[in-house]
């Protein structure tokens, strides 16, 4: 069964792993100097463990019961449970491997930067191992939408809206959760905190006060909020109450900035003083997750995605028993 | 004096969804023959043999079969993408009693090309190709699903040939099930035969037995027409 399992996923392993390593010599060859290269490689590492999950998983089930062949396979010696083992064993290692591989290039590449001290978690997705967790997990929801669905384009397209489902939700939910972060209070600084808003555009919030980012290398800041000495935060009528020229047309930057435009003199005072009234009562909140938090929640996430990956398998295994 | 069965199926039903293709089905299948079982599109017999496999599990009742089985599916399935020599290495990995020089001299006798991918095979070397995987597994019983449907008439001369030589071949009794809705096939092969309409029994015995019963049957054709127009009624 072995050398079955493996003579199914030759063809489509060796061609990933040469596409993969052709990427990892133009990579190498620019020295990392090349942005475009380190942008396709970030890709790369985020997209393949959904590709691959859709496009090896979904079909291995769902193909031998479109062609008909799970009739040659599963009346011979072997059992499914089996058949089935090996067949998610060698695949899916496959996988693995190739997500570990586009990942170990993005890793390297972001070497420097890290010692920079630099957004060391802006590419915690995309490195180390966790895309190693993805691709598992990614693989194993395909090969069970294959077997439900029975039908290999359907499983291919509910994959990757599951998979990228299930990855943004943890992304935006557990993730953060994982360890408790820590917090930092300090005093809110009137000469580099501005006022504006931010965010994806579709959900802008609207304009509040903006602390700079805190000094924190490569930590990963959850929020930043202004609250007063109960922990209230600052809402936007306090804020107006405090300040009633806010906003008014006129440019807000931090008073230190060193932006493009350099708002007049009167406003950047305006602003300076503004600021100074608020953090008379409110100081600056940071939640964060240190730089030496970075390990424990790779290795956090990727055992979530084993394990979810595990019982996928199990329940393959059981769907795979059930049909006929 | 025990009687020898390779399958035993007793109150045996099969449902789809709200159809059932196979009702309240009991029967024996004989060891050491060459079985034929007929019966109308739909009538159930891939259900049946299906069932017998292991491919389906029954809704209602039970089937035991009694012997390690070889089976070939309808449309003769194979890996399109694997060349004939790679399924007979699949052959060996899948199989506990794999007999890799009887496979080869099939292969060869069948007249196919070892580096040939499958998907490019005729019809009828795909049935050759896959009646080779069953048999070199050795196995006690044979079940073919409509093995010859598609095959053209030369090609279908051909393979049943190949089944009756495995059968001689086999030298210690192999029992073979093949399932067909031409009385053709079956007549020059078989010596028992189960007649299956609507998803029942109507017939089971030996040929010479059924003929020799119905005096007005004159052929095996006859008898099967007969018994299939008293079973619509």
């Amino acid at each position: 069964m072995s050398w079955l399992a493996w003579r199914q996923s030759r063809a489509q392993t060796m061609i990933v792993l040469a596409a993969v390593l052709a990427v990892a010599v133009a990579a190498f060859a620019s020295g990392r100097s090349d942005t475009t290269i380190r942008l396709w490689l970030s890709v790369l590492a985020v997209v393949v463990p959904g590709l691959l999950g859709a496009f090896w998983g979904a079909p291995l089930v769902a193909g031998e019961l479109e062609s008909g062949s799970f009739r040659l396979a599963w009346t011979q010696d072997v059992s499914r449970a089996r058949w089935l083992a090996w067949r998610l064993a060698v695949t899916g290692l496959a996988a693995m491997a190739v997500a570990g591989l586009a990942s170990w290039l993005v890793t390297w590449w972001a070497g420097p930067l890290d010692r920079a001290g630099l957004d060391k978690f802006g590419s915690f997705d995309s490195r180390d191992i966790v895309p190693v967790g993805y691709a598992a997990f990614a693989f194993a929801l395909g090969v069970l939408l294959g077997a439900l669905l029975r039908a290999a384009v359907p499983a291919i397209a509910a994959t990757l809206v599951v998979f990228t489902a299930a990855r943004l939700a943890f992304r935006l939910l557990a993730r953060p959760a994982l360890l408790p972060p820590l917090t930092w209070a300090l005093p809110l600084d009137p000469s580099t905190t501005g006022y504006g808003s931010s965010g994806f555009l579709p959900l802008m919030p609207p304009p509040s006060l903006q602390p700079a980012a805190p000094d924190l290398p490569n930590a990963w800041v959850t929020s930043i909020a202004i609250v007063n000495g109960k922990g209230g935060a600052l809402t936007s009528g306090e804020l107006a109450s405090a300040c009633p020229d806010i906003g008014r047309g006129r440019g807000g930057g931090p008073a230190g900035g060193s932006g493009h435009v350099q708002a007049p003199q009167g406003v950047v005072d305006a602003m300076h003083d503004c600021v100074a009234r608020i953090a008379a009562t409110y100081h600056e909140v940071v939640t964060y997750q240190p730089a030496s938090r970075y390990w424990p929640l790779q290795w956090e996430e990727l055992g979530v995605f084993l394990a979810a990956a595990l019982l996928l398998a199990a329940a393959c295994a059981w769907r795979v028993r059930k049909i006929g | 004096m025990p009687v020898d069965n390779a399958i035993e199926a007793s109150a045996l039903g099969k449902r789809y969804r709200r159809r059932w293709a196979l009702a309240d089905c009991t029967l024996t299948v004989p060891a050491g023959q060459v079985v034929g079982l007929v019966g109308p599109n739909g009538a159930g017999k891939t259900t049946l043999l299906e069932l017998a496999v292991g491919l389906l599990r029954p809704t209602t009742g039970t089937i035991r079969l009694r012997r390690r089985a070889g089976f070939v599916a309808q449309g003769a399935p194979v890996y399109a993408d694997l060349s004939v020599a790679d399924h007979l290495r699949m052959g060996q990995g899948l199989s506990a009693r794999w007999d890799a020089r009887l496979a080869w001299r099939r292969v060869e006798e069948a007249g196919l090309d070892p580096r040939q991918r499958a998907g490019r095979l005729s019809g009828g070397q795909r049935a050759q190709l896959a009646l080779t995987l069953a048999v070199a597994r050795r196995p006690e019983l044979l079940v073919l699903d409509e093995p010859a449907a598609n095959l053209d008439p030369l090609a279908r001369h051909d393979f049943l040939d190949s089944v009756t030589r495995a059968v001689t071949a086999s030298g210690q009794g192999m029992t073979v099930v093949f399932s067909s809705h031409l009385v053709a096939d079956l007549e020059r092969t078989c010596g028992y035969l189960i007649l299956l309409a609507g998803g029942q029994v109507r017939l089971a015995g030996q040929v010479d037995t059924l003929l020799a019963a119905d005096n007005h049957a004159r052929s095996l054709d006859d008898l099967v027409v007969s018994c299939l127009r008293e079973a619509a009624r």
